[in-house]
């Protein structure tokens, strides 16, 4: 669990990446060359983004004669909803651990 | 919560009944702040960096690696949050209300950098994030 976390915040950390990643979550399955063709960086460096995002379960790929074509698996996002939920209740019980504290101390 | 700076942030707001420079005692004094949060090596001078020491559990040793950005005494106060590959920001503000104090705390994730290069074409991103937050929205 916590190594599929990592991967996923490591894969999304990257704005190259990011932007990979929201073409494909908009406009649906796209080749290698036409995404490269939009990220303004070279194909090596296009294929080095898409692996370490398909490493991170968050595309799928699929070869299509010469091609390989790419989409976006949003699903692979449940973790960043576990992280916020996993923030949200730590933070909210230290609030709570704050007001007892502050109860306690002088003025 | 959508911001130019950061992808995602948790924020957490609430009104207390105290006044701004007691909560700011709470927020930055070493041995108050282990009292609700953890055990640390704080000290409210900006670009210091410390450490919050948790029970460590297994595949996380318990540390998380911070460094202070803001501090506004009575007001402002912002610290990094790294931990398990992944820098945060937690970001605390106060405001003096006529019951006490209104004390906003915002947590946001993937912080960096690059995110400036990134601002302008982020729209799917965002409106993704912003179901996203509707989603973790309905967890509570």
């Amino acid at each position: 669990m916590q190594a599929v976390a990592d991967n996923l915040f490591r894969a999304l950390a990257d704005p190259t990446r990011r932007a990979i990643f929201e073409h494909l979550s908009r406009d649906g399955e796209q080749t290698v060359h036409a995404l490269t063709d939009r990220a303004g960086v070279s194909q090596p460096a296009v294929s080095k983004h898409l692996g370490v995002l398909k490493h991170a379960k968050l595309v799928r790929d699929r070869r299509a004669g010469r091609e390989t074509h790419y989409r976006a698996e949003p699903q692979a996002l449940a973790p960043l909803v576990d992280w916020m939920s996993v923030y949200g209740a730590f933070w909210r019980e230290r609030f709570d651990h704050l007001e007892s504290l502050l109860k306690r101390m002088d003025q | 919560m959508i911001n130019p700076d950061s992808t995602v942030s948790l924020v957490i707001e609430r009104e207390m009944p105290h006044p701004p420079e007691k909560i700011w005692r709470a927020l930055t004094q070493g041995a108050l702040i282990e009292e609700w949060l953890m055990k640390n090596d704080f000290q409210p001078v900006v670009g210091n960096a410390f450490h919050f020491r948790s029970t460590p559990v297994p595949n996380w040793d318990g540390v998380i690696d911070c460094e202070v950005l803001v501090v506004e005494p009575n007001s402002r106060l912002s610290y990094s949050w790294g931990t398990m590959g992944m820098k945060s920001v937690v970001a605390w503000t106060l405001t003096p209300t006529e019951a006490g104090t209104h004390v906003r705390m915002e947590h946001s994730g993937f912080r960096s950098e690059q995110d400036a290069s990134y601002r302008g074409a982020s729209y799917g991103w965002q409106k993704f994030i912003g179901n996203l937050e509707r989603v973790v929205g309905g967890l509570d």
